[in-house]
């Protein structure tokens, strides 16, 4: 299939791979023998690709995170999980459908699954508010997050998101408030928590969600403080200088496991998720579930050791 | 009419501007003049219009705790540069210029203390030191005071003022969050109460975890308060936001604070709560 460039540093790739496809078609038809080359395009196109990916600067890596068709939660849900049963509102004041939560199977096994959802269509953006929630989807994870406590179910964290939102209603009804409280719930929830960044993973929004046992990463997802955007525009004073900030801030799967933030990165096919959606949730299945069973030999009190002991350690700085 | 030009330009402005320094104080808020030493009789705040100057964390021990009296801890801790941060000025250099402003180390003040009293674990966050930004050293700081505050089983204290997260860590600052908001987690299994004290301005991550998470928050008046900065929030909605919104007033209108007290007012305000709230004082 052959796909209309999205980045530009796709635009080779997605040239070649029209001509080779022309090709093939065009010897479909005819009797001419083309066979061999194509095959050699097909090993430039395979040499071509492993070139751009090897050396991806931070800022394109960002950019591959946000490609429209990178699966999104619910993909993975639906490729990952069966019997899901989405669970609505915070029973305060709306359901927030840029966050998403509910019951469902995992190999079999009862699971609560949470997350940010975007849109694919303009429609769909909208009433996923881009993935950005308010503090009513920080409260709907947290009224599932205590469910899931209840009934001893381990949870599965799916990030995905821009940021928080940052809006007048999510001012008056308290941002700050729920994103604090909810790290500090789930720093002792009696369950276990994995959490895997699908795409993108920033600040307060991501962590909001993101307390967890064991903390995994897609290879072309990122985690900030901040977005590349957001932090340009305040320390450079220009939003454009986005490309600069995503390589201060070192947002990569790569740094982040320098930095001992995540415990696993999670490999993505050649080109990124969205070229082979398939193999990228089978792998993240495995590793999901390969997490949940170490997660589940240990003793409630041990594990609740271990995940405060783990933030206990995070940081760096020199005692003089 | 040559000679109707004026020979210089800008002479009755100028003037104006040009207030002896320290001498008289202009509210940053209305704009008021006032004689500096009144000033500091005021607590810094303006008898205008009430606005709440922002003081060093000195004045603040000075006010709040027994005798002025903070016993010190954790000053030896120093920032590292993990990601060889660097935008208009390298991070190290940044950190070196507020530690020569401000004379400390870090933007953290932490230690054991009382108030009429009762022993308390006390921190201050200092704005002046890169805008109160939490890193590493800001996040253990404000730990270790809760860890203090656990040990000893003592109440618990924290000034906050804070842009939020420091970005010259990235991630790491991120996780300070997390590690800030386990540990009251702990606290609050023990049952040992924490008044937060929010002061101008308190916001984003520090806004996010720590300071949201008193059993008690108080902030003072006309504080800005809020999780994303005002700049961020009109640029997001393309519109002028309303009237008094994200202050410490509005906070209390949302529900979001127990209460807004005014500075001279803080340390009688905490001794009435904790002399309700933390009975088992009487045992230690």
């Amino acid at each position: 299939m052959v796909d209309r460039p999205y980045l530009e540093f796709e635009r080779p790739l997605v040239e070649l791979e029209k001509k080779i496809s022309d090709m093939k078609d065009f010897s479909v038809g005819e009797s001419i023998e083309l066979d061999s080359e194509i095959a050699s395009l097909e090993k430039k196109l395979a040499r071509l690709r492993k070139d751009i990916y090897s050396r991806l600067t931070r800022w394109q890596n960002v950019q591959l995170s946000r490609h429209p068709k990178r699966p999104y939660m619910l993909d993975y849900v639906k490729m990952i999980t069966t019997d899901f049963v989405e669970l609505h509102g915070d029973r305060c004041f709306a359901d927030d459908q840029a966050m998403i939560g509910g019951f469902a199977k995992i190999d079999n096994q009862p699971v609560l699954v949470i997350g940010q959802q975007k849109g694919r269509n303009t429609k769909q953006k909208l009433a996923r508010n881009f993935g950005m929630a308010h503090p009513e989807g920080y409260r709907k994870a947290l009224r599932l997050f205590k469910l899931a406590e209840k009934f001893e179910i381990p949870i599965i964290v799916l990030i995905d998101t821009p940021g928080a939102y940052p809006g007048i209603g999510a001012e008056e009804r308290g941002q700050a408030e729920a994103i604090a409280h909810n790290i500090r719930e789930m720093a002792r929830l009696r369950v276990p928590i994995v959490v895997v960044i699908i795409g993108e993973g920033a600040s307060g929004g991501a962590l909001g969600i993101g307390v967890g046992d064991v903390v995994m990463i897609l290879e072309y997802a990122w985690y900030s403080v901040i977005s590349p955007e957001g932090c340009a525009a305040i320390l450079w004073r220009d939003a454009a200088k986005a490309p600069e900030a995503a390589e201060a801030l070192r947002v990569t799967s790569d740094d982040l496991i320098k930095l001992k933030v995540v415990d696993k990165v999670i490999s993505e096919p050649e080109g990124g998720a969205h070229r082979d959606p398939t193999a990228t949730a089978r792998l993240v299945k495995k590793e999901i579930l390969a997490a949940l069973k170490e997660l589940q030999t240990k003793p409630i009190e041990q594990l609740l050791q271990d995940r405060l002991a783990k933030y206990r350690s995070i940081g760096e700085f020199e005692e003089r | 009419m040559e000679w109707f030009k004026k020979a210089k330009s800008g002479i009755e402005s100028k003037e104006k501007k040009n207030i002896p320094e320290g001498l008289w104080t202009k509210c940053t808020s209305c704009g008021e003049i006032v004689y500096s030493k009144k000033m500091e009789q005021l607590l810094w705040v303006c008898p205008n219009c009430n606005f709440h100057f922002r003081i060093p964390s000195r004045k603040y021990i000075e006010l709040i705790l027994d005798d002025g009296r903070l016993d010190v801890y954790d000053v030896n801790l120093v920032s590292k540069d993990p990601l060889k941060f660097k935008d208009s000025k390298k991070y190290p250099d940044r950190i070196k210029t507020a530690q020569q402003k401000s004379g400390a180390l870090e933007g953290v003040t932490a230690g054991l203390a009382a108030i009429d009293g009762i022993r308390v674990s006390f921190a201050i966050m200092d704005f002046s030191f890169i805008g109160g930004s939490m890193g590493s050293v800001v996040g253990e700081k404000i730990g270790r005071a809760i860890e203090r505050a656990i040990e000893n089983r003592v109440p618990l204290l924290i000034v906050s003022s804070s842009g939020g997260a420091r970005m010259q860590e990235g991630i790491l600052s991120l996780m300070q969050m997390a590690k800030t908001s386990a540990l009251l987690a702990v606290l609050a299994e023990k049952r040992i109460p924490y008044i937060s004290i929010l002061t101008n301005p308190t916001t984003a991550g520090v806004m996010a975890s720590y300071a949201s998470l008193g059993d008690v928050i108080i902030a003072e008046p006309k504080a800005l308060l809020g999780f994303a900065g005002p700049r961020v929030i009109q640029q997001t909605i393309g519109q002028d936001l309303p009237e008094g919104f994200q202050s410490s007033e509005f906070f209390l209108e949302k529900g979001f604070l127990d209460k807004i007290v005014e500075r001279k007012d803080l340390r009688n305000t905490i001794i009435k709560l904790l002399r309700m709230m933390w009975r088992k004082s009487v045992e230690t």
